[in-house]
């Protein structure tokens, strides 16, 4: 806890190819999609805005967007960060399922864990709206007989 | 029309804060008197130590194990089983007014629907959680909470008057403040009217008055103090001079003793207390526990004490309401808070992960409704009178709070509730198994994890711990109360206590509630 910078990773397998996944991940454009309380975003050149749901622009760097290795960077710029990198890795597995990996690294390190929490719960979004099916059991719903 | 309930919660407040139950420095009159006329717990145990966790037990009737909110950070799930859904489909009118905290606070995203009902209100027509109105405040002018929003609208000027809970690294401040320098006091010049403690009362009465005179309601009022920061209003300060506090009895004068006494039990005790190494977001991240000097303590007892005065004058103004109403035969009261705070006991303030009565012992009164005739044979049922006030002994827990509101109700607890009606007497208790209570601890954050598990049973105290960053799994705490009420030695290695320690232990082991599965993922800090 002294150190003030912290990483976190949440990952999640969905069922379909990486280069479906990709469709939606490499497009900067598409984050309000399925990144929960985004509500809106703009892109121009390598720099993307977007809007959080409690009203607040959050500048980001885009760095890498590689349809090659189906990876995806991001810095947030904004001043609340001392530093801050997001990465998305798609990984393609050899049953045509994928596995979804997304990092942040963040200082302050509550920050790391306010955004890591979020993409956790954006990781079950891109799989709802990949796989096409009503939302899934996550983690986040309650089992039915209410345990 | 049947018997009306206000829950009256209060957040971290010690047992020994109360009047009724020993206290001396704040004066607590309103809830003495419901203790009076009532019943007064002298071992009521949360089964968390921290915020969520325990409002969670409380909504859910349910072990954090089961519920699933194993710690601060994690979300409760916005369909998990309420308590006041069950009294709203039973046809009570329902509310939820100051602190719920369900969900992570740190939530720029706006994406816990808890934060956004600040903004959006509940939607028409719908209830959240099984309360129909809700109004939210937490310990100051930030936040996603309906307080901040009424504060910034109405009184922007005294948003600065506050203490700042974060530090710029988004840490949970330890910036010391006052005539000491203690941590997390403040000088707060706000108007007393517009301190968050007066706003849930007045918004409380605000409901109350716009309900039916015939109308059934649960209505949950929730004050955030005393929880820390202590910026309780400049103009109120005065009711406790910080130079008359007694130091607590728990704080050990010398230093040598405390470090004697702290070293006797598992190492995150003393790595915290030198500053080394702080296991859970709750505590500030740059504050070394051993440098809090005596001057500093009295100064924090004494703030906590002016809060503790403040919600009970505040309690007073709604039972007052209540009255004018003409309800006030009609109305079970229970009074507890979620958790403790260390205040002093072994050179420590705050919470974590120690399962000692500091955190664990807490104040908890029913007075119940004197239209109601209570047996203790079947408690809460109008059978026979409850012969003058009561004082229960016996372990009872948070979990028991939901299956009492429904027995008060009328309405049989669901089968999803682990506890059940609290008991009127200590006989009540011995016939129905009040035997022991559990309390469980697990933080994993920032690489730093911590598992506990403890019971009281028979006068003791018994905690294990889980493998963890600092532990091997190999450590425990035990502690007899009657011998050692400030639990200043640990008889976990005591050769002469091996086979209760050993019966303990399998005991706790043995109730350990089902585990929800799966795990609940951590969204934020807190």
């Amino acid at each position: 806890m002294k150190s003030t910078r912290a990483s976190v990773r949440r990952e999640l397998r969905i069922a379909r190819p990486a280069a479906d996944i990709w469709t939606i991940v490499g497009d900067p454009a598409r984050i309000h999609e399925w990144f929960p309380g985004v509500t809106a975003c703009d892109v121009s050149g390598d720099t993307r805005v977007i809007t959080t749901g409690s009203g607040i622009p959050m500048p980001e760097q885009l760095l890498t967007i590689d349809p090659l290795q189906h990876r995806f960077q991001y810095r947030i710029t904004a001043p609340l960060f001392k530093e801050h990198l997001g990465t998305i890795d798609v990984i393609g597995l050899d049953d045509g399922t994928s596995l979804v990996v997304y990092s942040t690294d963040a200082d302050p390190a509550t920050m790391a864990l306010v955004i890591g929490g979020a993409m956790g719960q954006a990781l079950f979004r891109l799989r709802d709206l990949l796989e096409g099916t009503a939302p899934h059991c996550s983690p986040h719903t309650q089992a039915p007989d209410g345990r | 029309m049947g018997r009306k309930i206000l829950f009256v919660t209060t957040d971290q407040q010690r047992y020994d804060t109360l009047g009724c139950n020993g206290g001396t420095i704040a004066r607590t009159p309103v809830v003495d008197a419901l203790a009076a006329d009532g019943i007064r717990y002298e071992r009521a145990h949360p089964q968390s130590v921290v915020c969520m966790p325990s409002r969670s037990t409380m909504l859910t009737g349910q072990h954090p194990s089961t519920h699933g909110v194993w710690m601060n950070g994690v979300p409760l799930p916005v369909d998990a089983p309420s308590v006041a859904d069950v009294l709203h489909q039973a046809g009570y009118r329902t509310a939820l007014i100051g602190k719920a905290h369900f969900q992570p606070y740190l939530d720029p995203f706006l994406r816990f629907e808890e934060n956004a009902m600040s903004r959006d209100g509940i939607p028409t027509g719908r209830t959240h959680r099984g309360f129909e109105h809700l109004e939210s405040a937490t310990h100051g002018p930030a936040g996603p909470v309906h307080y901040a929003q009424w504060l910034a609208r109405e009184h922007p000027e005294a948003i600065g008057g506050f203490y700042q809970v974060l530090d710029g690294s988004l840490q949970v401040n330890g910036e010391g403040g006052g005539a000491t320098g203690a941590p997390q006091v403040k000088v707060n010049p706000i108007d007393r009217s517009w301190y968050h403690t007066d706003w849930v009362a007045d918004r409380t009465i605000r409901w109350l008055d716009s309900l039916a005179a015939d109308d059934d309601w649960f209505c949950w009022m929730s004050f955030p103090d005393p929880h820390h920061p202590w910026d309780p209003p400049q103009s109120e300060v005065g009711r406790v001079d910080w130079h008359d506090v007694p130091l607590p009895a728990g704080y050990p004068q010398r230093a040598d003793d405390r470090e004697r006494i702290i070293g006797d039990k598992p190492r995150h005790w003393r790595l915290w207390y030198e500053g080394e190494l702080v296991t859970n977001y709750e505590a500030p991240a740059r504050w070394v526990p051993a440098s809090l000097t005596p001057d500093q303590l009295r100064e924090v007892l004494a703030r906590d004490a002016v809060e503790c005065e403040l919600i009970d004058e505040a309690v007073g103004r709604v039972l007052a309401a209540i009255d004018r109403r003409g309800w006030s035969d009609d109305v079970d009261i229970i009074f507890t808070t979620d958790h403790g705070e260390l205040g002093g006991d072994f050179g420590l303030l705050f919470k974590g992960p120690y399962h000692v009565d500091a955190l664990m012992r807490l104040p908890l009164v029913w007075r119940p409704a004197r239209s109601a005739l209570l047996s203790p044979e079947a408690p809460a049922a109008p059978v026979a009178p409850l012969a003058g006030p009561s004082v229960v002994t016996k372990p009872v827990g948070l979990v028991d709070l939901a299956p009492t509101f429904c027995a008060i109700a009328g309405v049989d607890a669901p089968p999803w509730m682990q506890g059940q009606p609290l008991p009127v007497t200590d006989a009540d208790a011995d016939a129905r198994g009040f035997e022991r209570v559990l309390t469980e601890w697990d933080s994993a954050i920032f690489g730093i994890d911590v598992h506990l598990r403890t019971m009281m049973r028979d006068h003791h105290l018994c905690t294990v711990y889980r493998p963890g960053t600092c532990h091997d799994g190999t450590e425990g705490e035990l502690y007899d109360l009657d011998e050692d009420p400030l639990q200043q030695v640990n008889l976990w290695d005591d050769p002469a206590r091996q086979a209760l320690r050993d019966d303990l232990v399998a005991d706790l082991e043995d109730h350990q509630p089902p585990v929800r599965s799966p795990q609940l993922l951590l969204e934020a800090p807190a």
